[in-house]
């Protein structure tokens, strides 16, 4: 925590991701406008600043841009958070399985994902979206299937690592099982770069839910999504560009912020770059 | 050399076979009945019956993907459904627009990001350094469909020398041209058509090259032979590109091949939001309008390519690192 709060780029991701959450648990009570409401008469109005009614303008149906961003962000922080969650809870467990038990277990979990990986991964999450069918849901589990290949690497070779390591050595002479050797005593070792990873998945499955949504394969209306939005923008691309450039710019600021905070964790974890 | 390629050929047989397994798949558990597609609301249940049986559908999966495989080997994806027309032609026609538009990128992406990272690390911690490392942190970030959307809106709208969307030429075919016939006419139709796409695609690996180009090349000046070399009185510039930059490039042409894949992948969303006329578009028009032998060939089709310059990258770096062939 002391070295966390040292590193300056995992404190700017801290407080990007922090502003974010704030932003999108409050979303409706700090949104201007109803982001559902439609005023015809002022649709595609460019950004009025803060002098306006519509800071960011409006859309092509005059709802609120700004306020649709806001309301927005909880899409695609949740369909992130879940695929991430759900990525790193099976990474997890097949890394730490395939890295303990070795053999034809670890052989049959590492060529699954090379077959994963044997795909582009925005590629595989569209086929698979477009195949189980598109929403919300389903995105979650694409992303979240893309996204367990990188766990269950780190985890793995972590798990290698930390097995040959005395205190293993000393649990199996006492008589503990395996399971709680790698569960409580092993994996708790791996917290470190396994944060680091889940870190970096967040940003990608940020994008590519906005991806997904955009290609009308993720969240569906009337649910607000960045991707969503700019894919509307799209149609509005001569005419009303801020359509596109804002929603687009809270989808950078989010995967900058936790860029930000995976590389300042790893960076933290690894004593060379300590200070630099 | 030649062993470990063998070798390698032989271990990307099982995963190309789990490849067009979780193809063949992904086709067969899309919801909707193809065959009633094809014939439409008004077909009798024996039409039905009858067609299944022509198609083959109504053997057992097993059965049916050794069918769909041993045709698939031989080069034959089946029919499209919308366009009537086989999927092996409707891909390859476009197969090379794709790869131009991805090889294009990471021309761009090496070409600026590499200078980008020696740049920042020969003024480590100064404002310059600072500034570009921010820039490309927000490259990396970027989802690069969406610098496309604000390319177009912002720079395409206004500069009438850069078209909005589609291809029109091939950027290389007119490079041929300008080498050969000395007209560079196909060459600019080409570029001009291949900026903004390749820019939209690129400019994430390009962040990706600056960031690890500097990390490198500072890891690499700070070494012993680099002392020496100035202490000989070379010029620091000399240096830093003779003796730092080549060393330092070892682990970017490896990060250039891994990012190749992702290309690919983004080339997905890029070509649509461009009308770029490849195959990642093919398969997205694809998926909206359910004609599944199209989005299998498209999927298998890529999954290839990518497992192959996959397999290129890990050559090459055999090639340059004799230590990787004994392992």
């Amino acid at each position: 925590m002391k070295y966390l709060l040292r590193s300056k780029s995992a404190v700017t991701g801290l407080i990007l991701i922090g502003i974010l959450i704030i932003v999108a648990i409050l979303a409706e009570v700090i949104a201007p406008h109803d982001p559902y409401r439609m005023d015809i008469w002022n649709s595609y109005l460019a950004p009025e600043g803060f002098s306006g009614k519509y800071i960011l303008g409006t859309d092509d149906m005059g709802r609120d841009v700004l306020s649709r961003i806001l309301v927005g962000s909880r899409v695609s922080l949740l369909v992130a958070a879940t695929a991430t969650g759900v990525s790193l809870v099976l990474g997890v467990i097949l890394g730490a399985v395939a890295g303990y038990v070795g053999g034809a277990v670890d052989a049959f979990i590492m060529r699954v994902m090379d077959l994963i990986l044997a795909f582009p991964s925005i590629l595989l999450a569209i086929a698979i979206v477009a195949t189980v069918g598109p929403g919300v849901v389903n995105a979650m589990f694409a992303i979240a299937i893309v996204r367990i290949p990188a766990m269950v690497r780190v985890t793995r070779s972590m798990v290698l690592a930390l097995k040959e390591e005395e205190f293993v050595m000393a649990g199996q002479a006492l008589g503990l099982s395996d399971v709680r050797i790698l569960f409580r005593h092993i994996l708790i070792n791996c917290f470190a770069p396994i944060l680091v990873v889940a870190s970096l998945n967040m940003g990608t499955a940020i994008t590519v839910e906005a991806t997904l949504s955009f290609l009308g394969l993720g969240a569906q209306p009337p649910v607000i999504s960045w991707g969503r939005m700019l894919a509307l923008g799209r149609e509005a691309i001569r005419t009303a560009p801020h359509m596109t450039l804002y929603p687009g710019l809270a989808i950078v600021f989010t995967v900058l912020g936790f860029n930000l905070l995976g590389d300042g964790l790893r960076d933290i974890g690894d004593p060379q770059l300590r200070g630099r | 050399m030649l062993r470990y390629i063998i070798r390698r050929l032989v271990q990307m047989i099982p995963l190309l076979i789990g490849v067009s397994i979780i193809v063949f798949l992904l086709g067969h558990l899309a919801p909707g009945d193809p065959v009633r597609l094809l014939l439409g609301e008004e077909a009798t249940e024996e039409d039905v019956a009858r067609l299944n049986a022509i198609y083959g559908f109504d053997q057992p999966l097993p059965v049916q993907y050794l069918r769909w495989f041993t045709r698939a080997i031989t080069g034959d994806l089946g029919v499209s459904i919308r366009q009537t027309m086989p999927v092996r032609a409707l891909i390859f026609e476009r197969l090379g627009a794709t790869l131009e538009l991805a090889i294009f990128s990471v021309v761009i992406a090496v070409l600026l990001g590499i200078p980008v990272g020696v740049f920042a690390a020969t003024r480590r911690g100064s404002l310059w350094d600072y500034v570009s490392m921010i820039v490309s942190l927000i490259g990396v970030s970027m989802p690069g469909f969406w610098l496309g959307l604000v390319l177009l809106s912002y720079v395409a709208l206004h500069v009438p020398w850069l078209p909005m969307f589609g291809r029109d030429a091939s950027v290389f075919q007119g490079l041929w041209v300008l080498l050969t016939q000395f007209r560079a006419d196909v060459f600019l139709t080409g570029l001009r058509h291949i900026l903004l796409p390749a820019t939209a695609l690129g400019v994430s690996m390009m962040a990706i090259i600056a960031r690890l180009t500097r990390s490198s090349l500072l890891e690499v000046l700070g070494k012993d032979y680099i002392r020496t070399a100035q202490a000989k009185g070379l010029k620091y510039s000399m240096v830093v590109l003779k003796h730092g930059l080549r060393n330092a490039l070892l682990p970017v042409i490896t990060i250039v091949g891994i990012q190749f894949g992702a290309m690919l992948g983004g080339a997905v969303v890029t070509e649509t939001v461009f009308a770029w006329p490849g195959v990642g578009r093919l398969v997205v028009n694809a998926i909206s309008q359910r004609d599944f032998p199209l989005v299998q060939g498209g999927v298998l089709m890529m999954a290839v390519v990518f497992t192959f310059v996959n397999l290129l990258v890990d050559i090459s770096y055999a090639l340059v690192n004799p230590r990787i062939r004994y392992e």
